[in-house]
């Protein structure tokens, strides 16, 4: 499972990063906020119609938005309420 | 001593960097709450306790000094001393935001381990505890090893504390002045550590209470969302109309008086010619949308320092991706409606370089406010103060759709290069999202003042002088019995010559002779139209009524939506051309987005003619 196919108000752990899958730069700044294997992310929103692209990602006091096709690259492991 | 001795600030974006910057030094950067506002290194004068004097830097905001966009570089070679011309700054104050410690102290502890003696603003101490948090500073002073003072930036609180902080950081660094290097940690060992120095220094935090996540699940709900941010442009452009009538009919009274005066009080004569047809038919008629550039201002100020801003960037992602631009594209395309010049400046945080140079040559299709003077005046002129629907004026609505037009053909162009000159794979969206914050009124007044003093010194340096040439070329030589002032003059042989090429777009030549003078900025399109159909009045009175007044008597409904349609798109403002040269180093973009601008209006304003005079309009 990977970070897009998170619902919303669920919350997970990221468990493994496919950085071949990212530019570089976007590789750099996902990682900068703090994006990256073990992770405790929850998704919040997700945007308009058409795919619902962007999504809204809680990661600690922070909400960060991004692309699905960056979340694609983001194996998850979903937190059992 | 002759030493300059220089501090700068560092952190993570959107901190409060620029915000203590402009209470230290006095200064009045543009501070927003989003993101990646400052893109350039700028220096101001922080004076110390003791009198003396210290250069403070302020920089655009950084994630790390492994740098992914063009303005991160610039933070990351001035704090390293590899900024050309600049010697490496004895004091860093980095500043930390209080609400989001975890995050921030990442990147802190990569400019930690410089070891260059450092202080720590603790910022946004009054967020942290809205939202529940209690802190300890001097935890965090004992783990970070350097002293910790906490700020309210936009209160002014803890700022004496901190200078005295800087003072003494930088009487040691005087003394001392060898780098204390410390190892090197990789990011996985910064973020640990981070977590643990956090949780150390926050003494208690609440059950995450968080005033953001309500609004953000009416203003990011897929359906709704969409629907408020529509609904909250079109109240914009409905306000700048509604709300700014009556001080426009009362500066434009005001203008017609001071005219008459003139007209009454000085001898018929070349002065009084220049103050009434030059100076206040010129000048003032470009004067009288200052209530409509304040108003426009009001809110855009509104929806930056809210934080609603990004949220409008999250929502409208999806288009910047179908358009192949990224999310990155938002906030420089934002700023390009207040002005392009900003707008290019603000791509340099975009990492892509073609991503980037897309951005560019699509920000002058952005409706700038120097637009809305000459959209306001055709508008006042042809479209008649209706009500269409409930309390929609129709007015507002064509002024709401010029805005669109711009941005669909923003779009459309984007989609375009993409596939053409700027080929390649779009980069994507990745974008903290700043929380909520009610604006503080004070700062709110100083952004309109500012904006509003930007206005009226155009209005006295630039338009004027465009203005005063342009009278002078209509005025002379003086005309002969029988024969019109404008046949004879100067300007109207050049008007003639260029009224060929635009007569099939339906202008007439007042307008042609507008568009040359107009390059130097839009909004002297109207007062050239002013002065030249002032020039040409038969008597005073003509010369006093309104511009408006005047246009609807002379221009065919046609006409006037060519006009319009024509500065959707043309790029009639030689500043922004410069920036476009100096952001993309050289002549080839700019050129090319001349070119491609130019054609645009052509096509638009002919199509908008031949479409409208076929209707029948
Ligand atoms: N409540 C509160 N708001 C603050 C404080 N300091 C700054 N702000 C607000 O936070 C936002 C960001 O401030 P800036 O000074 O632009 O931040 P910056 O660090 O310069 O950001 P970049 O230039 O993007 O790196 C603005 O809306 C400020 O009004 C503070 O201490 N308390
Ligand atoms: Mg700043």
């Amino acid at each position: 499972m990977t970070l897009d196919d998170l619902q919303r108000g669920q919350s997970a752990t990221i468990t493994a990063v496919d950085w071949s899958m990212l530019a570089p730069d976007e590789a750099k700044r996902l990682r900068a906020l703090g994006l990256d294997e073990g992770a405790e992310v929850s998704l919040a929103h997700a945007g308009v119609f058409g795919g619902r692209d962007p999504l809204a990602i809680v990661i600690g006091r922070m909400t960060v938005a991004m692309r699905r096709n960056h979340a694609r690259a983001m194996a998850i492991r979903v937190e059992q309420a | 001593m002759t030493r300059i001795r220089t501090a700068a600030l560092v952190g993570n974006p959107n901190a409060g960097k620029s915000a203590l910057f402009n209470m230290l030094t006095g200064a009045r950067q543009k501070i927003a709450n989003y993101p990646g506002v400052t893109v350039e290194r700028k220096a101001g004068r922080l004076v110390l306790p003791g009198g003396e004097t210290l250069e403070l830097i302020d920089l655009p905001g950084s994630y790390s000094f492994d740098a992914s966009s063009p303005d991160e570089e610039v933070t990351r070679k001035v704090v390293h001393g590899e900024f050309a011309g600049e010697a490496q700054p004895e004091v860093l104050v980095l500043v930390l935001d209080a609400a989001n410690l975890e995050q921030h102290l990442v990147f802190a502890q990569e400019v930690l381990a410089l070891g260059r003696p450092t202080v720590v603003a603790l910022n946004m101490i009054d967020l942290a505890e809205r939202d529940g948090l209690v802190l300890d500073p001097s935890a965090l002073s004992e783990a970070l090893g350097v002293p910790v003072v906490p700020t309210v930036a936009v209160r002014r609180r803890g700022i004496a504390d901190l200078v005295w902080a800087i003072n003494n950081a930088e009487v040691q660094a005087a003394s001392d002045p060898k780098d204390h290097n410390q190892p090197h940690l990789t990011l996985p060992e910064r973020r640990l550590a981070a977590r643990n120095i956090a949780k150390a220094a926050i003494l208690s935090q609440s059950a995450e209470h968080r005033i953001h996540t309500g609004l953000d699940k009416l203003f990011l709900n897929p359906w709704l969302g969409p629907v408020i941010l529509f609904g909250l442009l079109f109240v914009i452009f409905q306000a700048v109309f509604a709300w700014a009538t009556p001080f426009a009919d009362a500066l434009d009274g005001g203008v017609g008086a001071i005219s008459e005066w003139v007209s009454a009080t000085l001898p018929a004569g070349l002065p009084r010619d220049f103050l009434t047809e030059g100076v206040l038919a010129g000048v003032g008629s470009v004067v009288v949308f200052l209530p409509q550039i304040v108003i426009l201002f009001f809110f855009i100020l509104l929806m930056e320092s809210t934080g609603y801003m990004a949220r409008a960037a999250f929502l409208m992602d999806r288009m910047m991706q179908f358009v192949g631009l990224s999310g990155r594209s938002f906030i420089p395309l934002l700023s390009s409606f207040a002005c392009a010049i900003p707008g290019i400046m603000a791509t340099r945080s975009i990492s892509d370089p073609k991503d980037r140079l897309t951005t560019i040559l699509i920000a002058p299709l952005m409706t700038c406010s120097a637009r809305l003077p000459v959209y306001a005046v055709i508008i006042a002129a042809f479209i008649p103060n209706t009500k269409v629907l409930g309390p929609v004026g129709l007015q507002g609505l064509v002024l709401f759709a010029l805005y669109v037009a711009g941005i669909i053909g923003a779009m459309v162009v984007a989609l375009v290069l993409r596939r053409s000159v700027t080929k390649g794979a779009a980069s994507g969206f990745i974008m903290e999202m700043p929380r909520y914050q009610l604006p503080h009124v004070k700062d709110l007044l100083i952004g309109l003042w500012q904006r509003a003093w930007v206005f009226l010194r155009r209005a006295g340096t630039i338009i004027f002088a465009a203005t005063v040439i342009l009278w002078v070329l209509l005025s002379f030589p003086k005309a002969g019995p029988g024969e019109s002032q404008m046949d004879a003059s100067i300007a109207g042989k050049l008007a003639t010559g260029l009224h060929v090429v635009v007569e099939p777009i339906g202008f007439n030549r007042e307008m042609a002779l507008s568009l040359i003078p107009a390059m130097a900025a839009r909004e002297v399109a109207v007062a050239s139209l002013a002065t030249t159909y002032a020039v040409d009045a038969e008597d005073e009175e003509a010369e006093a009524e309104g511009l408006a007044k005047t246009l609807s008597t002379r221009w065919s409904l046609p006409t006037a939506l060519a006009f319009l349609a024509w500065f959707v798109f043309a790029p009639q403002c030689l500043s922004t051309i410069a920036v476009a040269r100096r952001e993309t180093n050289g002549w080839k973009w700019p050129a090319f987005m001349l070119a491609y601008l130019f054609a645009l209006a052509y096509l638009t304003a002919g199509l908008t003619y031949w479409i409208a005079v076929a209707a029948g309009l």
